[in-house]
């Protein structure tokens, strides 16, 4: 697919399949809210997010999608005053339950950040941290396969196989989000979560990263937070749309970019604010 | 062609130059300048003058005037009833400064029988040249009776006579060195049996009443006894608070509170410690005053503040990223902080500590409110033992009189200074090759 940033949006949504109707949902969101403190900042979300499917979450600035983002591996906990409400699943579990570890669950849903931050050690390290940690590679030859296998998935092998332990801050803004996407990959997550991947790499790392997006969507079910609304068309097959804190509308890509049941999904998405 | 350019005149001659003070910003600018040149050649002047006032004080230290003497360890002299055998202390007793009186006399060519010219010899030799011998026959009693060459440590008068430091101008009866003493300084300088030789005293010696006896070395060991003590107890435990207030601690009221009291403890007057060290480590829990050990608590006590500072600085300058990168993969807090946030604030935390060693190191005042400020002759064999410390070492020898106290003195701030800069020295190599930038 070509994925240039000139070509139109309407052709971007024309060449997308449209869903298909036996879904699973991996994961759901009932009535979520979360408060900063006293600040709510995000207001009774009720969003699925379906078994390889890639979901995308738009909306201007500030509108809590990386809030949401945040909550589905518990990465809000971080924050001392931070509150979440509601009812998160993850397989039917509920992840905010107190039998849930949140290591595990981390392990479970994976997260690759906004701006590329490889740990200032090797390649060969910053994949094989995770795994490490996790206890899932008894001997050195199976963790070279899990590093190796990681690093294809992650369409970057090719560039780093003869430099792995080069520090890993040494590659380019690109590569280094390959790189973050291959150290995601190595626990073997279901579900990747990925807070604008592309805002700050140039189109052509851009264009890479959304390839590989799509490539990974056969094996893991994956959200992806994006301020631009080609990237959402050209990747996702769900796209939700929030707004100042709330859930405008949720439906298939298509749908969305074409014909949007709220007038503000509408105006949001033709610019005429955001 | 001619419209075009005529058009392009008439537009820049539209345009007339505003007065938008630029003159007066320039030269605010330069002033500025000249005034933070100023300020830093009159610092580095400053620094300058007192650098070579005291080493041009205290080079001299480094060097001590010794006469080499034929001693002959005669029997009648250190045994005169031969009773070494059943009764050893008699080699400790006996009269040494006789055997380097005797040798002088022979080497001066002087009358044995002449007692007033004898009597003018006094105050020639170090009276260290008694614990010099009689350590030589303790060493080895076989020497006795025989004679050997013996580099005996001259008397401090005639030390810094030698060294050119006492005015000879002066009326004799006013000046510590006779007439007479220089003639035969300068008689046994031409044989070359009076010479400077490098100072190792000054390193090894104990306190002493006498300056060319006395040393650093109780000193030095004791200093290296504290340094020993702040760097095991302060690092592990400021740098586990600072990981805990930083890292794990939930941030309110109460940990703020915290926070503010670390920062005002790093001002506390060290003396204030010293106090604290007193009430609490020798009269509540009875431990032994003047004992290098109680030092180093009390340095402790007062470095740890300083160790917690720099290294929250350093944790809290790990960027966030890493933070929730380590997170994001399932990593535990407790993994997070020990396998990236550590590591990476190290070089922060080792240049806090390195600095807050050098202050304890060059610290006085609470040391002097827990007894180090002692006459100790002899070596501390554990950190219990009393003992001093380098800075204390400098006030003791500044409270002297005589000259050659100034000198070691002097001495003694340049070996101090020495060590304060290598260690600052080793921060900043440690900073510079740890560095890491995002």
């Amino acid at each position: 697919m070509n994925i240039m940033t000139e070509q139109s949006l309407e052709n971007a949504v024309g060449e997308k399949m449209s869903a298909k109707s036996n879904e699973v949902i991996k994961m759901r969101g009932d009535k979520v809210g979360v408060f900063y403190g006293e600040k709510q900042a995000l207001f009774d979300v009720n969003l699925d997010v379906r078994l390889n499917q890639v979901t995308a979450l738009i909306g201007p600035s500030g509108c809590g999608k990386s809030t949401f983002l945040r909550c589905l591996n518990r990465m809000n906990d971080t924050i001392d005053s931070a509150r979440v409400t509601g009812k998160i699943t993850l397989d039917e579990e509920d992840i905010y339950d107190k039998n849930i570890d949140v290591v595990e669950l981390r392990a479970r849903v994976g997260m690759v950040f906004q701006k590329p931050n490889p740990f200032p050690k090797s390649i060969y390290e910053n994949v094989a941290y995770g795994p490490r940690i996790h206890g899932l590679a008894k001997r050195k030859a199976d963790m070279d396969q899990i590093v190796e296998s990681s690093l294809k998935k992650a369409a970057i092998w090719n560039e780093v196989k003869d430099r792995l332990q080069e520090p890993g801050t040494g590659l380019s803004g690109g590569q280094q989000q390959r790189l973050c996407i291959a150290r995601a990959i190595a626990v073997s997550p279901e579900v990747i979560l990925m807070d604008e991947p592309c805002s700050a790499l140039d189109p052509i790392a851009t264009a890479r990263v959304e390839e590989l997006i799509d490539e990974l969507r056969q094996n893991y079910t994956i959200v992806i937070v994006t301020h631009s609304m080609q990237q959402a068309a050209r990747v996702s097959q769900r796209t939700a749309m929030f707004h100042l804190g709330y859930l405008v509308e949720e439906g298939a890509t298509d749908k969305m970019f074409t014909n949007p049941d709220d007038q503000r999904t509408q105006d949001y998405i033709t610019g005429r604010f955001g | 062609m001619t419209d075009i350019s005529m058009d392009t005149m008439v537009r820049v001659a539209a345009h007339p130059r505003r007065d938008i003070g630029l003159k007066a910003r320039y030269a605010a600018e330069r002033r500025f300048r000249i005034y933070g040149a100023l300020a830093i050649s009159i610092g580095l002047a400053f620094l300058a003058i007192m650098l070579i006032t005291i080493v041009s004080k205290g080079y001299t230290a480094f060097w001590q005037t010794t006469v080499t003497l034929p001693i002959n360890f005669d029997e009648k002299v250190i045994d005169p009833s031969n009773k070494r055998a059943t009764d050893p202390s008699v080699l400790i007793k006996a009269n040494y400064p006789k055997l380097a009186e005797n040798a002088l006399v022979a080497k001066l060519g002087i009358n044995p029988d002449d007692k007033p010219m004898i009597r003018k010899l006094k105050g020639f030799l170090s009276e260290g040249a008694r614990v010099q011998l009689r350590d030589i026959v303790a060493a080895d009693p076989s020497v006795i009776g025989t004679t050997r060459d013996v580099n005996i440590l001259a008397a401090a008068n005639l030390d810094s006579a030698f060294k050119g430091q006492i005015d000879l101008s002066v009326e004799e009866a006013r000046r510590k060195v006779s007439d007479q003493q220089i003639a035969w300084m300068n008689k046994l300088k031409a044989d070359g049996a009076m010479a400077e030789h490098f100072n190792t005293g000054l390193f090894t010696y104990g306190a002493s009443s006498r300056p060319e006896t006395s040393g650093m070395g109780v000193a030095i060991i004791g200093s290296f006894y504290m340094m020993i003590i702040v760097l095991l107890l302060a690092l592990p435990i400021g740098v586990a608070a600072s990981i805990y207030l930083e890292e794990f601690a939930k941030k309110n009221r109460f940990t703020d509170l915290i926070e503010v009291n670390i920062n005002n403890l790093a001002a506390v007057p060290s003396i204030v410690f010293g106090l604290l060290g007193l009430a609490v480590f020798i009269n509540f829990l009875g431990m032994p005053r003047s004992a290098a050990f109680v030092g180093g608590l009390v340095l402790t006590l007062m470095t740890l503040p300083t160790i917690i500072i720099a290294t929250r600085a350093a944790l809290a300058a790990v960027p966030p990223s890493i933070r929730s990168a380590a997170l994001g993969l399932g990593a535990s807090k407790m993994q997070m902080v020990f396998q990236h946030i550590l590591p990476l604030a190290a070089p922060g935390i080792l240049t806090g500590t390195i600095i807050g060693l050098a202050r304890a190191l060059g610290e006085t005042a609470p040391l002097l409110l827990i007894g180090m400020v002692a006459f100790v002759a002899d070596y501390p064999k554990t950190p219990f033992d009393p003992a001093t410390a380098l800075p204390v070492q400098i006030y003791m020898w500044a409270n002297e009189a005589e000259r050659a106290f100034v000198e070691r003195m002097s001495g003694a701030i340049i070996i101090l200074l020495v060590f304060l800069m290598a260690m600052n020295i080793t921060a900043i190599v440690l900073r510079r090759r740890f560095e890491r930038r995002w």
